[in-house]
């Protein structure tokens, strides 16, 4: 008598929700990378490109440092909406006359990241500088939202 | 034709410091393949890249932007990147070429000149 193993069925390409093919590859990839690299490329496989977003604050400012890279300065748009932080952009792929990627991991297209900041923040001092495809935000904290120090004299 | 330029994972393993593995693209032309690999906040001087047995190893030391302050959320890894990868032996290790932006490596792989496809002419 032989036996048959069973076979797991192979997932089916779907070209409408092909990101749902790297499923499996995520999910492969779960035993063979470190635990946090998978959980930081969760959000990338349904949403896109999610960029890790640090936040710093101290008395006068509230900085958010987000890894951007290999984009070009005039593709980031950041905007503020009341507390709310948003950093989109695009990143457009290079021109590919002739050539065939072999192996992409790399995110191409549209991406948006929002952040709900601390405090209230001044919107017309906003600055922001971006360097080795890193964007550091630095967003100067409203004046009733700065801590103060109160003189108290004791008798 | 066959993956070229593979990843060779076993190597990350026994290694004793942590690093990440970055995000990578590998792109085919016809005189060789470009390998993009990202690694936000290393620059130039920060930037190891070796070629030794047929291996490439492309190591990137970060120097993120220092903030005066505390840290409120994190999502950033703090582990510097590294990752090796097997070339394939039409590549001219001699002739590779890297540049980096804005943290994105960008390597340029030539194939060898004897793997060029060449007309010969019958006299």
């Amino acid at each position: 008598m032989s036996l048959i193993r069973y076979q797991t069925p192979e997932l089916m390409a779907w070209p409408s929700l092909d990101r749902w093919s790297s499923l499996r590859d995520d999910l492969n990839s779960l035993f063979e990378l470190p635990f946090w690299s998978t959980i930081a490329r969760q959000g990338q496989l349904f949403s896109g490109w999610s960029p890790a977003l640090d936040l710093y604050q101290n008395n006068d400012n509230v900085v958010a440092v987000i890894e951007l890279p290999g984009m070009r300065r005039e593709d980031i748009e950041i905007s503020l909406h009341a507390r709310t932080l948003t950093i989109s952009g695009e990143r457009k792929s290079r021109s590919s006359n002739g050539e065939k990627a072999e192996r992409t991991e790399r995110y191409i297209g549209k991406f948006r990241r929002s952040i709900t900041l601390p405090t209230r923040v001044d919107a017309n001092k906003v600055s922001a500088s971006y360097r080795d495809g890193i964007l550091t935000v630095t967003l100067p904290k409203a004046e009733e939202a700065k801590p103060k120090q109160i003189q108290v004299n004791v008798d | 034709m066959s993956t070229l330029v593979r990843e060779n994972r076993d190597i990350d393993r026994v290694q004793s410091e942590q690093f990440i593995a970055p995000s990578a693209s590998v792109v085919e032309a016809a005189d060789g393949y470009t390998l993009e690999v990202e690694m936000s906040g290393v620059n130039k001087e920060r930037l190891e890249i070796s070629v030794e047995n047929n291996e490439l190893t492309i190591v990137g030391r970060r120097s993120l932007p220092a903030v005066e302050g505390t840290l409120i959320h994190r999502e950033s890894r703090p582990e510097n990147y590294r990752r090796t990868f097997e070339l394939d032996p039409s590549i001219d290790a001699n002739k590779i070429s890297a540049k980096i932006d804005q943290g994105v490596v960008t390597l340029t792989l030539p194939t060898a000149e004897h793997v060029k496809p060449r007309k010969i002419t019958v006299s």
